[in-house]
């Protein structure tokens, strides 16, 4: 476990040094901007408009650094041949593959606070106060960093066993189709034969369910979040990347280096 | 009976390559050897030999297609006997952002060590590959050189029983060659088992209590330096000079060549007697008479040569 930690430090090193957490910077300018424009154009509407524009942005930045970074964890020391010397030392392949995905939730999760910081800010600036209310927001942005540790999960399967642009892909690709999951799961169409109906059924079982991770709506309307949704999501996320990261495991252990 | 570091037994490597991964390239093919405990043992050979295949198949940075290797009398695959082991990687690079300093404390975490005592090896480590002024700059401003030298600190920082170096020359100017090879001769006398790859024969004549040779993949032989290019002498050198107004007799003008102020001539041991005779008679003073042995580099260049040669035959006959 000791080894693990050593590895997740030196990879929230690494982020912060590589100026990972430069984007929040971009992040503030939008929300200061947004605040200052959404104050003067909206009628009534400012709250809804804020919270949907910061929620959006943590989403993107945090996929667009869990996707590159990602698939450059191992992918970029196997090919600059840091590894090398690191898997000379007492270490398991496998505790640095979790010690860096242990690096990189730990950077995403501060730069997601980070960032919902910035957007309470924002929101007060705006309503001039903050209510109880609002919480939900925090939800909304507890699932977002839910799902960045399974896309960087997923990114790191797919950086074991083909090149960085094809993971970068491949991972794009999961996420895209994930998103539309309950879709798959209630396909009604005539044209498809009930066997093509239970294929799709499966298979929106073994993708990852990204729709689950969507409050955005309820959040932007302060609409409130049940529990069980939260316990569920947690869990889901925690046996998702468990599965996928022994996968990665299992190939990066047989994996010869170059 | 000696115990030995290393051990390999019919180690073989092939990679897949070619379309649809169908062909097979054989790296190293049945890679039998020991390294006995306390051993300075150095691997030769030319440029895809195999010797960093080998390193790396030991170091577990690949895998063998046959054959298995055991490491201080354990499998090479387990890896919790690397706390015993250090290892310097071939064109070694590190964490461009960290600075020496932390790159070392980095790996020393992996062996347990507190703060202090971390702080204390980095620092001795540091000092004895010449860096302790450059330990505060991140290794993105290291030269080549530079990086050999945190390569080969952060081998031997943790105080192992064997130490594996590729190419540990490589990419040092003469004096960081000089240090490093005093680097080597210091773990030596301190008993530790070294493994080393090179291609700078002086060194593994200097270090090396035995070598192993690998061309094309395979082990060609192993022995001491001495021994494995044999003792006997292929002939004698005279090193003469002739008296003012000397001149060269007819019968060795064609052998003697202008060496500074005399001459040098190369005879057969058959010779020697005949050819002393008529440099007496031409009242020439003998300077030195000393046997010629093949170096190391000849035995080298003969197996560089012989390696190629067959390489061409197998192009030309389509094989």
């Amino acid at each position: 476990m000791n080894r693990v930690l050593i590895v997740a430090r030196n990879t929230f090193r690494e982020a912060v040094r590589d100026r990972v957490l430069y984007n929040l910077v971009f992040f503030a300018l939008l929300m200061i901007a947004s605040a200052v424009v959404v104050g003067q154009i909206s009628m009534d509407i400012e709250t809804v408009v804020m919270i949907s524009l910061g929620l959006s942005a943590i989403s993107l930045i945090g996929l667009l650094i869990a996707v590159f970074t990602g698939v450059g964890l191992v992918s970029k020391e196997i090919d600059k041949r840091t590894l090398h010397a690191v898997l000379a030392k007492p270490l398991r392949r496998w505790e640095f593959l979790i010690g860096k995905f242990a690096g990189l939730a730990a950077t995403l999760a501060v730069n997601t606070a980070a960032m919902a910081a910035g957007l309470f800010l924002a929101l007060w600036l705006v309503k001039h106060s903050v209510v109880r209310g609002d919480a939900v927001v925090l939800v909304a942005v507890y699932f977002i960093l839910l799902k960045l540790m399974l896309v960087v999960a997923l990114a790191m399967l797919f950086s074991c066993f083909t090149s960085p642009l094809l993971a970068i892909l491949f991972t794009g690709g999961l996420y895209v189709a994930g998103l539309f999951v309950a879709e798959l799961r209630s396909l009604q169409v005539t044209t498809l034969s009930q066997q093509t109906q239970k294929f799709f059924a499966v298979i929106s079982y073994i993708l990852p369910n990204f729709s689950n991770y969507d409050v955005m709506g309820a959040a932007a309307h302060g609409r409130p979040i049940a529990g069980a949704l939260v316990l569920h999501n947690t869990l889901y996320t925690a046996l998702y990347c468990a599965m996928v990261l022994a996968g990665a495991a299992m190939i990066f252990s047989r994996k010869d280096l170059k | 009976m000696p115990s030995f570091a290393i051990e390999t037994e019919n180690l073989s490597k092939e990679y897949p390559h070619g379309f649809l991964h169908l062909k097979k390239k054989t790296s190293l093919e049945g890679l039998t050897m020991q390294v006995e405990e306390g051993e300075a043992f150095g691997l030769l050979g030319p440029n895809g030999a195999g010797k960093s295949t080998t390193i790396k198949l030991l170091m577990g940075i690949i895998f063998p297609t046959a054959g298995n290797a055991r490491i201080l009398g354990r499998p090479a695959s387990d890896v919790s006997m690397h706390r015993d082991i250090g290892y310097l990687p071939e064109q070694p690079y590190f964490y461009d952002y960290l600075t020496a300093a932390e790159v070392l404390d980095y790996f020393a975490r992996f062996h347990g060590f507190g703060v202090a005592e971390r702080a204390e090896r980095v620092r001795q480590m540091l000092k004895k590959v010449g860096l302790e002024t450059a330990g505060k700059i991140q290794l993105r401003k290291y030269s080549k050189g530079m990086l050999q030298r945190v390569g080969l600190a952060q081998a031997i920082l943790h105080d192992p029983k064997l130490v594996i170096l590729d190419e540990p020359m490589s990419g040092l100017d003469p004096v960081g060659r000089r240090e490093v090879r005093d680097i080597i001769l210091e773990l030596k006398n301190a008993g530790k088992t070294i493994l080393f790859s090179t291609h700078i024969l002086p060194d593994a004549e200097t270090l090396c209590d035995r070598v192993g040779v690998i061309a094309g993949g395979k082990l060609v032989g192993t022995g001491a330096p001495d021994s494995i290019v044999g003792v006997k002498a292929t002939g004698i050198e005279i090193l003469f000079e002739l008296p003012e107004g000397g001149t060269l007799p007819e019968t060795i003008r064609a052998k003697a060549i202008r060496a500074g102020a005399g001459y040098r001539m190369n005879v057969d041991e058959g010779q020697l007697y005949k050819a002393m005779d008529e440099l007496r008679v031409a009242a020439a003073r003998i300077v030195a008479v000393t046997q010629i042995k093949p170096t190391l580099e000849d035995f080298f260049m003969g197996l560089v040569g012989k390696d190629r040669a067959q390489a061409a035959a197998v192009e030309v006959s389509g094989k």
